[in-house]
């Protein structure tokens, strides 16, 4: 495809950075495969969204104004976590006019159109759904509430699975229906979160697949912590790693 | 002034009370199969209308502006029902309501009374108030007669009764109306709520009834149902008592059409109510001959000065939310420890009561915004969850332990030198817990997680030191 390069900056989300770093190793192996240059600012560290959902505003501006700062003139900031997308378009905007600070209100505005989630850079900014990925297993999709509901990313996800090359992709029943992650939504009302969980990985072991996917770690945390406990056989990885397997990279 | 919503002052906590109902099998079978036909319902009539979202657009706005204007649309309320010859009395909170109506009651030598379905009545505990001054209520919205005689509590705002099935009803009627036999068919259950009831119909002179909407320009009062027993009762005695809070309001008759069209396909999946009663005053000779209204405050003006979250009072008493909500469908209503159950209940319950009581309801949510997109009046009730959380943390009623991990949290966030600090600390805090990649048993708060779920070591070597050591590569 005949496309200018681009500058893409990374913004990876905290707990991938800690916790699922194969997520951002495949999201750099992808957008370079595909001939764009990957940049990380290091001193980059969590968008806000866990305090900001708990109740800690204040906590949740000031890693708002350290976002803002970290990314400013970003050219296009990619963001692997739905959530985290959500977060910002739709909160960042009322945090700022909150904190009655309009050159704030200025930066939000500034920054907002330059941030993709994954899946919406691929398809949206860059234009592609075959990534030139091989991924020789069945899969299905779990939609993340905030993909879903606050992104609209509608079947972006779906076009790009179908681009890889040996995935069989089996459609997940029920799929609207939150996982019951939550955030801390999961350990502050553990047994209704666990409830919503067994109904999730009723419809995933249904499915008889390998793998279960998702645009957002968090939601595959959540799925993947009981699928493991169970010893279902059946595991989770997040949509760049699959894009990210080629024929002879089968990472994951 | 008191403001009490039912019992929710002194209920358990969300979570505790939902640790019970999620293990209670039965509950969740009857919750799950009543809220997937409603929602199944509600999608096919839904889908077939062409300006839905318009219609959700004109509610809220409609909506937004009655409530912005409330003072002036309820005098014209008054005015407009008095001059039809209704009474309108006004109640501070549920005390001056319950007190308003017995008086009304008592004054007419009166010793029972026919209801229709109305939430704003178990808000007051209206019942309770009325058994106390010697008034026997008779419930007659089938949903809430099976309530009353199974001396339960409503579990939904618009079926109070979902969590019960069939046979567990049957098994009610057979003990309280004293019958030999019944079948479990809902012919025979409605055969026998009929005749139990229209006795009743026949025979009490007093009826009170909620509204769902109050009309401004008219002085009228709407109640939608699906029964006719509402339409028995708001027609055949002699005196009638209406119970409504101040947000029924809307300002005109012309505005019924938005919400008739949003209410009855978002509430029972129906195109239309079978039973639309609007009275505007009495009719000499026709129907009840004394008509009184009791405006209900009860919190709702302390609602409507929070800017943020004043949207609360939009809501049109559907139920979508609830029905659409991933975590009322694993409790059902009793969980929330409040007459007002589901997302709608999460705010509305805490905010009527000042933010004193039912602490842990805004919380009661995972935030995946089921509730905001089957809204028919579009109240964004995943802003308004957040925003009443950080109102508990700032009040200083979040638990000791989570301002803890949130302090370190924001600690450790705030550069990324502490963030990679804090990164080596967790890799060796978690070795006594790590086994294989997994961490199966933590401690605290955060057993809750791995009670059920395995939590993923943290890997020795996080994403921004792959790319340090990549980039030092590279530059090498």
């Amino acid at each position: 495809m005949a496309r200018d390069s681009l500058r893409i900056s990374l913004f990876v989300a905290c707990y991938n950075d800690m916790l699922f770093p194969e997520t951002g190793k495949a999201v750099v192996r992808v957008l370079e495969r595909l001939g764009h240059t990957v940049e990380f600012r290091s001193a980059q560290t969590c968008c806000g969204q866990m305090h900001y959902n708990t109740g800690y505003q204040e906590d949740a501006l000031r890693l708002m104004r350290r976002f803002l700062q970290v990314f400013e003139g970003a050219e296009v900031i990619c963001v692997p976590s739905s959530s985290c997308v959500a977060m910002m378009r739709e909160h960042y905007p009322k945090m700022a006019a909150g904190a009655g600070d309009a050159p704030l209100g200025a930066k939000v505005q500034a920054v907002l159109p330059h941030i993709f989630e994954f899946s919406e850079l691929l398809v949206d900014k860059l234009g592609v759904t075959d990534v030139g990925a091989f991924y020789p297993h069945s899969v299905t999709l779990h939609t993340s509430c905030h993909a879903l509901r606050s992104l609209h990313v509608g079947d972006k996800p779906v076009k790009l699975l179908k681009g890889v090359r040996g995935l069989t992709l089996v459609e997940l029943p029920h799929s609207d229906e939150c996982c019951g992650f939550g955030g801390t939504f999961a350990v502050k009302n553990p047994d209704v979160s666990a409830a919503m969980l067994g109904d999730k990985l009723r419809c995933v072991l249904n499915t008889g697949v390998e793998v279960c996917t998702a645009v957002d770690n968090s939601c595959l945390m959540h799925i993947g912590g009981a699928l493991s406990r169970q010893r279902s056989g059946v595991r989770t990885a997040h949509l760049a790693e699959i894009l990210a397997s080629t024929e002879t990279e089968g990472k994951s | 002034m008191t403001i009490r919503v039912g019992k929710a002052a002194d209920a358990k906590k969300f979570p505790i009370a939902a640790e019970e109902l999620v293990n209670n099998a039965q509950l969740r079978h009857n919750v799950r199969h009543a809220t997937d036909v409603i929602r199944g319902k509600r999608a096919r009539v839904v889908a077939e209308m062409p300006d839905w979202e318009n219609l959700r657009n004109a509610a809220h706005a409609i909506k937004e502006h009655t409530i912005r204007y409330l003072d002036s649309y309820l005098v014209q309320f008054e005015e407009a029902c008095q001059r039809r010859g209704g009474q309108v009395h006004w109640a501070r909170d549920a005390d001056e309501a319950n007190q308003i109506i017995v008086d009304l009651i008592q004054s007419r030598q009166q010793n029972e009374v026919i209801k229709v379905k109305t939430m704003t009545s178990d808000e007051i505990q209206l019942n309770r108030a009325l058994e106390a001054a010697g008034i026997t209520p008779h419930e007659t919205d089938l949903a809430d007669l099976i309530v009353q005689l199974g001396e339960d509590e409503p579990s939904h705002i618009v079926v109070p009764a979902l969590h019960r099935n069939r046979m567990e009803i049957r098994e009610i009627f057979l003990r309280k109306m004293k019958l030999k036999e019944l079948g479990s068919d809902p012919q025979d259950l409605a055969a026998a709520a009929r005749s139990y009831l229209r006795e009743k119909f026949l025979r009490v002179k007093t009826a009170i009834s909620g509204a769902n909407f109050l009309v401004a320009e008219t002085g009228s009062v709407c109640v939608v149902e699906s029964e006719g027993n509402g339409r028995m009762c708001v027609s055949l005695p002699q005196v009638l008592i209406t119970v409504a809070g101040i947000e029924k309001v809307i300002p005109t008759f012309r505005d019924l059409e938005v919400f008739l069209q949003l209410l009855s396909r978002s509430a029972t999946g129906e195109r239309m109510n079978p039973y639309n009663s609007v009275w505007t005053g009495p009719t000499p000779g026709d129907g009840p001959q004394e008509f009184h209204v009791v405006l209900l405050d009860n919190g709702r003006t302390n609602v409507m000065s929070d800017a943020e979250a004043r949207s609360t009072l939009d809501c049109i008493r559907c139920g979508a939310c609830l029905n659409a909500c991933p975590v009322y469908r694993q409790t059902g209503g009793h969980a929330y420890g409040s007459i007002y159950a589901g997302p709608i209940g999460a705010i509305v319950t805490p905010q009527l009561q000042s933010m004193e009581h039912s602490q842990s309801l805004p919380f009661a949510s995972s935030l995946c915004g089921a509730c905001y997109e089957a809204c028919p009046v579009k109240i964004n009730i995943p802003e308004i969850l957040i925003h009443l959380r950080a109102k508990v943390v700032e009040r200083g009623d979040a638990p000791l332990f989570e301002r803890a991990a949130m302090k370190a949290a924001a600690v450790s966030l705030a550069s990324s030198g502490n963030f990679s600090a804090a990164q080596k600390v967790a890799r060796v805090a978690q070795r006594p817990f790590a086994r294989e990649g997994k961490l199966q048993h933590l401690p605290g708060m955060l057993a809750g997680w791995t009670d059920v779920r395995d939590l993923s070591a943290i890997p020795k070597e996080s994403f921004r030191e792959w790319w340090s050591k990549r980039e030092g590569k590279e530059s090498e």
